[in-house]
């Protein structure tokens, strides 16, 4: 069944409409649910959408309690291929849990959290940005560790990343839920502005088996078949940033082990031909996150290895 | 005066992004003025461009009080401003949600990082401030309590309200929150607009810092226009005023009118048939503090805050 979470009406003759299909069989009153489409640029979790709840119709006998899948908390700004809330300055990740009196945007944010709470998993799914292409990994701030990794390992996914309790990640629609007993899971996979179906296939298949794991799934999924995800925990990170502005080009591949010293990549410059930065690894380890967008400026971020 | 360049990047195509600053007077590090972190803050690079030319000849005639430096920083973002983009032109990010900084960080942590060094440890700071819902305000002082915050000194601006509130978590990645943690007295001054700089509050902020300068005694021997003894007030005790339905706004009352509890304060009409489909009322006495101004609203928009304490 379509519902609609939020409804606000547009200066012209449209309605803003924030939707979730809710599916329910069974006895269970357990309840999981799928959000995604809080930035506008980040598609990946559309394709997760539509294939869990075309596999959920085609096996609904399955199904045992309720499934709710929130595919565009921002439908403005992924028709519009826009990043944020068109016309609002505000990360909208970074204004929950919201505010009744504040902007359309805080209100519609309010009440997307006090939808979600009191579910039993949710799983907030994002594919970084279009600078950024991530391996399938969960990530964790590391107040919520203990809590949560034992649900990320279920997800088929390949990396889960325990980070550090930054105060301004506090306004995330995840900590605002998991800091009200909700456990909420955000995945991180694939690039800005695209779709990689196997990644989308794969954590479909890791939804299932978590949804197995809670009692909402009856068809139990070959744990073998479950990718055991690298964990990293304190400052097993390293950051690799730009120290030239030009562009970046890369023979790298994302989730591959590279060697300390290895070339990820160099910065170059189209107009004298000259090289203006060879990039290396500074350790040795597991390559998850590689720079898609050729266009770099001093500082910005090109690659992520976690070290071995 | 004192121009030097406190950071400087090359650009993949374009001439180097450079964020200057001016200096007025030697000695104690007693003043630190920001403008635009943003490229659409004309208005506050304005303000700072005519303080640098007001110090330029108080220095000149010896104005600056002995022991006492300013500096000022009229731009933190011109790259955005040149090309008509609010935020970094590359990456959508807002500089002043990056502070303190960090100088081997992103390209944005790189330029709030080089920036907070510039004017870390001064006893003073002023950041000219834009808010992220557009309209315009009662000029006026906003403050984070974030327990060091200097409420009193803030009326020394001799504007008519000091407004305080309560960080969130966004928050503590802005220049005044981090600023305060710092050491530094630190105070936005919201001028009323951004992109107009002919609007008769420019000239109210200018003096109002001007005044702010000499109260502190940062200037000497300079006869300030005479100010309000500054209302100080609490954000949450603003009653926000909503758009009941989206359609085209015609604002009826501005900030610094008085309205009465019933009274129509706006009208929302239709945006194809012309007629008012929404009378916007003031449920209370009060003063408008700030007003939606422009002419499309969203349902749910908050279009008027208004002062009734």
């Amino acid at each position: 069944m379509i519902k609609t979470v939020v409804s606000s009406a547009l200066p012209i003759d449209e309605k803003l409409r924030i939707k979730k299909n809710v599916i329910t069989n069974g006895n269970s009153k357990k309840r999981i649910c799928i959000v995604t489409g809080t930035h506008g640029d980040e598609l990946e979790g559309q394709y997760v959408c539509f294939e869990i709840i075309k596999r959920i119709q085609e096996n609904i006998t399955m199904l045992d309690g309720t499934i709710e899948v929130y595919p565009a908390l921002n439908p403005l700004g992924i028709d519009s291929i826009t990043r944020g809330i068109p016309n609002f300055d505000l990360d909208m990740n970074r204004i929950f849990p919201g505010n009744p009196d504040g902007s359309m945007a805080e209100a519609a944010a309010y009440a997307i959290c006090e939808d979600l709470k009191g579910a039993d998993m949710v799983i907030d799914i994002h594919s970084s940005n279009i600078f950024l292409r991530e391996i399938p990994q969960v990530r964790i701030n590391v107040d919520d560790a203990d809590k949560l990794i034992p649900f990320a390992k279920m997800l088929n996914i390949n990396f889960i990343w325990v980070h550090d309790a930054a105060t301004v990640l506090r306004a995330t629609l995840a900590h605002s839920l998991n800091s009200n007993n909700t456990p909420t899971l955000v995945v991180e996979m694939g690039v800005g502005m695209r779709i990689n179906h196997k990644m989308g296939n794969n954590l479909v298949d890791g939804i299932l088996n978590l949804m197995n794991n809670i009692g909402i799934w009856k068809d139990k999924i070959d744990a073998k078949l479950i990718a055991e995800p690298t964990v990293s925990r304190g400052d097993e990170v390293i950051f690799l940033n730009a120290a030239a502005s030009g562009i970046f080009i890369t023979e790298a591949r994302n989730h591959t082990i590279v060697e300390k010293g290895e070339e990820i990549g160099k910065i170059v410059d189209p107009l004298t031909g000259k090289v203006c930065q060879h990039i290396f690894a500074t350790q040795k380890g597991l390559l998850f996150t590689i720079r898609a967008y050729p266009v770099v400026y001093e500082g910005s971020l090109v690659a992520r290895i976690h070290r071995l | 005066m004192k121009k030097e360049i406190i950071f400087n990047m090359k650009s993949p195509y374009r001439d180097d992004f450079r964020i200057h600053a001016f200096s007025f007077g030697k000695g104690a590090k007693s003043l630190a003025i920001v403008g635009a972190m943003r490229g659409d803050e004309i208005q506050q690079q304005y303000i700072c461009s005519q303080l640098i030319k007001t110090l330029t000849t108080m220095e000149e005639e010896n104005k600056i009080s002995p022991d006492c430096k300013i500096t000022v920083i009229p731009s933190a973002n011109p790259f955005s401003m040149n090309i008509g983009k609010r935020f970094w032109a590359l990456d959508g990010t807002d500089i002043n949600r990056m502070f303190p900084g960090y100088d081997l960080g992103e390209t944005t942590q790189r330029i709030a990082a080089s920036l907070f060094k510039a004017i870390e440890g001064y006893e003073y700071g002023i950041q000219l401030a834009s808010f992220y819902m557009p309209g315009d305000f009662i000029p006026h002082v906003r403050m984070l309590q974030t327990g060091y915050e200097a409420i009193e000194e803030a009326r020394l601006f001799g504007l008519p309200y000091v407004c305080i509130r309560q960080p969130i978590p966004f928050d503590t990645t802005m220049l005044n929150y981090n600023w305060q943690l710092w050491g530094t007295k630190a105070f936005s001054v919201y001028g009323g607009q951004t992109n107009n700089i002919e609007d008769q509050s420019t000239n109210l902020t200018i003096d109002s810092i001007l005044r702010f300068m000499k109260k502190i005694r940062v200037i000497q021997n300079f006869k300030q226009k005479p100010g309000f003894h500054a209302m100080i007030m609490a954000e949450e005790k603003l009653i926000t005023v909503k758009a009941d339905k989206g359609g085209i706004f015609y604002r009826l009352k501005s900030p610094n009118d008085n309205v009465r509890a019933g009274e129509i304060i706006g009208n929302i009409i239709h945006p194809y048939e012309g007629n008012i489909i929404s009378n916007i009322i003031s449920p209370e006495d009060g003063i408008v503090f700030f007003g939606h101004n422009k002419p499309l609203v969203l349902q749910g928009s908050p279009l008027f805050k208004i002062i009734v304490d």
